[in-house]
């Protein structure tokens, strides 16, 4: 934390991913925190060029140049800090380009210590490209061989709760030392192995690792089967990746120099703010970020009133441009083709998708692409969200002391933690989300993959600009939370949506709610969408409208079974979504009918043009 | 000013291709500089640790682990041959029967003896492992202990996308032009040990003929995903490839679908009819992207100048040649004619840099930058 933040007016934060670096400038102007500029230039890593610093300083004269303020000297710097009109008080980045952080961990019982270490490595903005475990079901030549094929940037071996196994996660220890793993990037220094498991086992480690990594010994990340401590495992993690991984890719130890703070892995750094935001508003929230070759998932929810638990997961192979094949092969063709309004022939379409994973930077042009694009986005994120679902679970393993109130309770250890009724905001970020022509099908797109419950508020995040705050909010939290709420974040509106079965044809809910320009009320019926359009204020902030819900008898809209909520709803630039559809949601299996459902859908939201929709 | 272009696919009729051939862990180098290598050549070799297989000698003498380490006959870094005996506990009362032993499951060397788990590690004879040229050149850098570089004077074609490994054949174009599909009634015998040319898309039959009279290889404008997966029994996620083994390589230069191999590239293949190809089908899209490829090298001397040397990547620019490689123009070739700067609102009204190009065909169309590429000479 910088010591006087009183002085800092201006900041410039970039985030160099595998194919652009983006830069923003934001300054404070009339006492707040804005967004000034943004600018972007392709990242140069990679041969060529070979120097990330290229590309960080071609986004940053491209903000200049669109802003008019000096933010380069003569000899290619970054001028910091400020003088005058000059330069950046702060200089901060994040960094995915390479392939970011990849990880293995390893663990004594898949469920537990190894779960647990695959938490604080995802937490950590890592990508885990294997856990091994004592229990995994490999033999140990193919762990052993696994590990040594695998290549990662370092390795997390946890195992043993303190005072627990020894020789369990020495045998883990071993198969390491046995498969002498390389780092990825260069082979002149030793692969970092952190060691977050029984502190009894230390010494043991110590010999069988010592000399053949380069091992850091942190504090137990799974102490006593009831708790974890993954912070000082993902500390450890993150200094790591400053000292080794980044040090070695081309260019970095220069940019090391310039930043202020140091550079975040970007998806560490889209969690840290997505944390930040849910604990200054005391709120649970849903993170997504939909790239090219992965979907990050991150939540934050407080069961049973507990301090907010924080998860993040990656579906490696799900995303909409390099691994848009692996969606389409993973979720199959007819759950893509339920969200397309007509229908087209299957050989052209896989022809289309196999040419949109060997050249992903292409844009759709034509609206029938766009159409299909985002029902590709749909499942791409639906099966994200299944993968993070699964993965967020309270702690496996732990014992619960049960009364004879809780004998009909279905819940277990290990239950997941993702509680979509008591969800409070859903917040959208990559491409097909961010940049999709109208704002109302990133709504669709979030409304139909994640399915929320209750009433929830729908947010995009304007031009990714999440993993910049991230950083900063380590940094500057006032800086980083003001911009967030005023620049990063585009309000949707909110969902309205009553969870139970619906009987067909029937009344799911009465409403009445009060509208800036008076009060709106009427039924809405089973299988019915409709769109109250409520936007934002002068300032840009969404208004708000007073609302009584009333679901039927059977379903619950968040106070239990047919009964009346009184609140107030967010809008945005969409605005209230009252979504009449069914809890769980299931699509209308005739296909003229579901083909009539969806244009009927899209018609009240405004989804697409009508002519698309007529065709 | 962030400089921003389209990257293409490089078709040359000459270029200075140098292939760096790099040995996965340091090893020994076979090869010196101003070698004249053939594409079976091997010029460097290493050898890989041996596969490794953990015993746990405590369990199997039934001994806690730390009384293992007086029981061991042989010692870490010992070598030892498959069922030779390792360790043996004391006989009780002096009877031998009443001993217990463990004995080496592979040929190879022990590792470690762990008192704390019982484990001993056994490791098996090191795997050789042999980098080749690949293609026909000339040694002009060697890289101590890592492998060397190879260059040559080529004709050079990236592809797209492409399946299986290196090899090398004759060329042979069987099809008559570049719009032709590749069907089996184009293949027979005489295409053994070949690189077969084709034009449009090609079929799973042909691919099939190609591999039963002993092809090496097929290049080709279009592939089927239906024929994809039919060919290789399981359907690709993410392109990843090179490492199939299935009889032939593939190295496919436009796209999926009924698709037209650009007529440059036609005429450049077609033109070295007779000729050795080098062809790698490794595909990797991904940050650090690899393109398939076919290499045709030539005697020209590695060291003499030329103008093709000066290849260089330039941006776009009016009268760039580009080809469209997203619908609803896909796979159409033609020239830019225009290049607007401010953004156009597309028919999917998202907003985008577009360029004007005009069609071999004569006619005109509105694409957005990000949907052509430059084909490259």
């Amino acid at each position: 934390m910088l010591d006087n933040l009183d002085n800092i007016n201006t900041i410039l934060a970039t985030d160099c991913g595998s194919t652009t670096t983006k830069a923003i400038l934001i300054e404070k102007r009339d006492g707040e925190f804005r967004l000034i500029q943004r600018g972007e230039a392709p990242t140069t890593v990679e041969a060529p060029f070979e120097d990330v610093t290229m590309g960080v300083l071609n986004a940053v004269a491209e903000v200049g140049e669109l802003c008019g303020k000096k933010l380069l000297d003569e000899n290619d710097r970054i001028i910091t800090p400020a003088n005058g009109s000059e330069g950046c008080d702060i200089y901060i980045s994040t960094s995915s380009a390479g392939g970011g952080l990849q990880m293995m961990v390893a663990g004594v019982v898949r469920s537990m210590t190894a779960e647990s270490a695959e938490r604080a490595a995802l937490g950590a903005g890592a990508i885990v490209m294997d856990v091994i475990a004592s229990n995994d079901k490999r033999r140990p030549h193919q762990q052993i061989e696994r590990i040594r094929h695998l290549r990662p940037d370092m390795i997390l071996l946890s195992g043993g709760i303190d005072g627990g196994t020894t020789s369990h996660v020495v045998e883990i220890a071993e198969l390491v030392a046995a498969a002498d793993p390389r780092p990825r990037l260069g082979s002149s220094y030793q692969l970092p192995v952190i060691f977050a498991g029984n502190k009894d086992a230390r010494e043991a480690i110590k010999d069988t690792l010592g000399n053949k990594v380069d091992l850091g010994i942190v504090d137990n990340l799974r102490p006593v089967l009831e708790r974890e401590n993954l912070h000082p495992a993902r500390e450890e993690i993150h200094n790591l990746f400053m000292e080794h991984v980044m040090a070695q890719a081309p260019g970095y130890s220069k940019l090391m120099e310039w930043t202020d703070a140091p550079i975040m892995p970007t998806p560490g750094a889209v969690g840290a703010i997505i944390k930040t935001i849910a604990d200054i508003e005391d709120i649970e929230a849903v993170g997504v970020d939909i790239g090219g070759a992965t979907t990050d998932v991150f939540s934050l929810f407080r069961p049973e009133g507990e301090e907010g638990v924080f998860n993040r997961t990656v579906s490696a192979n799900l995303g909409m441009s390099y691994s848009i094949s692996n969606v389409f092969a993973e979720a199959g063709l007819p759950n893509v083709m339920r969200w397309v309004p007509f229908n087209m022939d299957e050989r052209d379409l896989r022809n289309r998708v196999k040419n949109k994973m060997i050249r992903p930077t292409t844009i759709p042009q034509s609206m029938e692409e766009l159409i299909f694009e985002q029902a590709i986005a749909k499942e791409a994120l639906r099966l994200a969200f299944i993968q993070h679902k699964s993965f967020a679970t309270a702690l496996k393993g732990v014992q619960k002391q049960r009364t004879i109130a809780d004998a009909f309770e279905q819940d277990s250890s290990g239950a997941t933690i993702v509680n979509m009724m008591s969800l409070d905001m859903l917040i959208g970020s990559g491409g097909v989300l961010s940049h999709a022509p109208r704002r109302q099908q990133a709504a669709l797109m979030m409304i139909d993959s994640f399915v929320p419950e209750g009433i929830t508020r729908l947010a995009v995040d304007s031009i990714f600009m999440m993993p910049q705050l991230g950083v900063l909010s380590s940094l500057h939290p006032k800086a980083a939370t003001e911009v967030f709420e005023k620049d990063c974040l585009i309000h949707l509106g909110c969902c309205v949506a009553p969870v139970g079965v619906i009987k067909k044809g029937g009344v799911v809910l009465t409403y009445s709610i009060e509208m800036p320009d008076g009060t709106v009320s009427g039924k809405l019926q089973h299988g019915e969408i409709k769109l109250l359009k409520l936007g934002l204020d002068d300032k840009g902030q969404p208004r708000s409208a007073k609302a009584v819900l009333e679901p039927m008898k059977n379903l619950d809209l968040g106070k239990g079974k047919g009964n009346k909520v009184e609140t107030v709803l967010p809008g945005g630039v969409v605005g209230i979504i009252l979504d009449g559809r069914g809890r769980p949601f299931t699509m209308p299996t005739d296909e003229n009918l579901r083909i009539e459902s969806l244009k009927k859908w899209m018609r009240e939201l405004d989804i697409y043009p009508a002519e698309a929709l007529d065709r | 000013m962030a400089h921003s272009y389209t990257p293409g696919l490089k078709v040359s009729e000459r270029i200075l291709v140098t292939k760096r051939r790099i040995l996965p862990l340091k090893g020994e180098v076979m090869a010196k500089v101003g070698d004249k290598v053939q594409p079976d050549d091997v010029v460097a070799r290493t050898f890989l640790p041996g596969d490794v297989e953990p015993i746990n000698v405590a369990n199997q003498m039934g001994l806690p682990p730390e009384d293992i380490a007086a029981c061991m006959l042989k010692k870490a870094g010992d070598a030892v041959e498959k069922g030779e005996l390792m360790a043996r506990s004391k006989p009780l009362f002096g009877l031998k029967w009443f001993a217990s032993e463990s004995k080496s499951t592979l040929t190879g060397t022990i590792e470690s003896v762990s008192t704390v788990t019982g484990q001993v590690l056994l490791r098996g004879k090191p795997l050789p492992v042999e980098v080749t040229a690949y293609i026909t050149g000339e040694v002009v850098e060697v890289f101590p202990e890592e492998g060397v570089a190879v260059s040559a004077w080529s004709g050079f074609i990236q592809g797209i996308f492409g399946i299986g490994g290196e090899t090398y054949g004759t060329i042979k174009t069987v099809v008559e032009n570049n719009q032709t599909k590749l069907e089996e009634k184009h293949i027979d015998e005489s295409c053994n040990g070949c690189i077969i040319i084709g034009g449009s898309r090609v079929t799973a039959e042909a691919i099939k003929k190609a591999i039963s009279v002993g092809a090496k290889g097929v290049i080709t404008g279009g592939f089927d995903d239906k024929d994809l997966r039919e060919f290789l029994g399981y359907d690709i996620g993410v392109a990843i490839t090179g490492s199939e083994n299935l009889g032939v390589t593939l190295v496919v230069t436009e796209g999926f679908g009924d698709i037209s191999m650009a007529r440059k590239t036609f005429e450049l293949l077609k033109s070295n009819d007779g000729k050795m190809a080098c062809i790698n089908g490794a595909t990797q899209i991904r940050a650090g992207v690899i393109r398939p490829e076919a290499v045709i090298p030539t005697d020209m001397d590695v060291h003499a100048k030329d103008d093709a040397d000066a290849f260089e990547q330039i941006g776009l620019h009016v009268g760039s040649p580009v080809r469209v490689i997203r619908h609803p123009h896909f796979g159409r070739i033609g020239e830019v004619t225009n290049l607007p700067s401010e953004l156009t609102v597309l028919e999917s009204e998202s907003k985008a840099r577009v360029l004007e190009v005009q069609f071999e065909e004569g006619e005109k169309a509105i694409v957005p930058r990000a949907n052509v590429e430059i084909i490259e000479s």
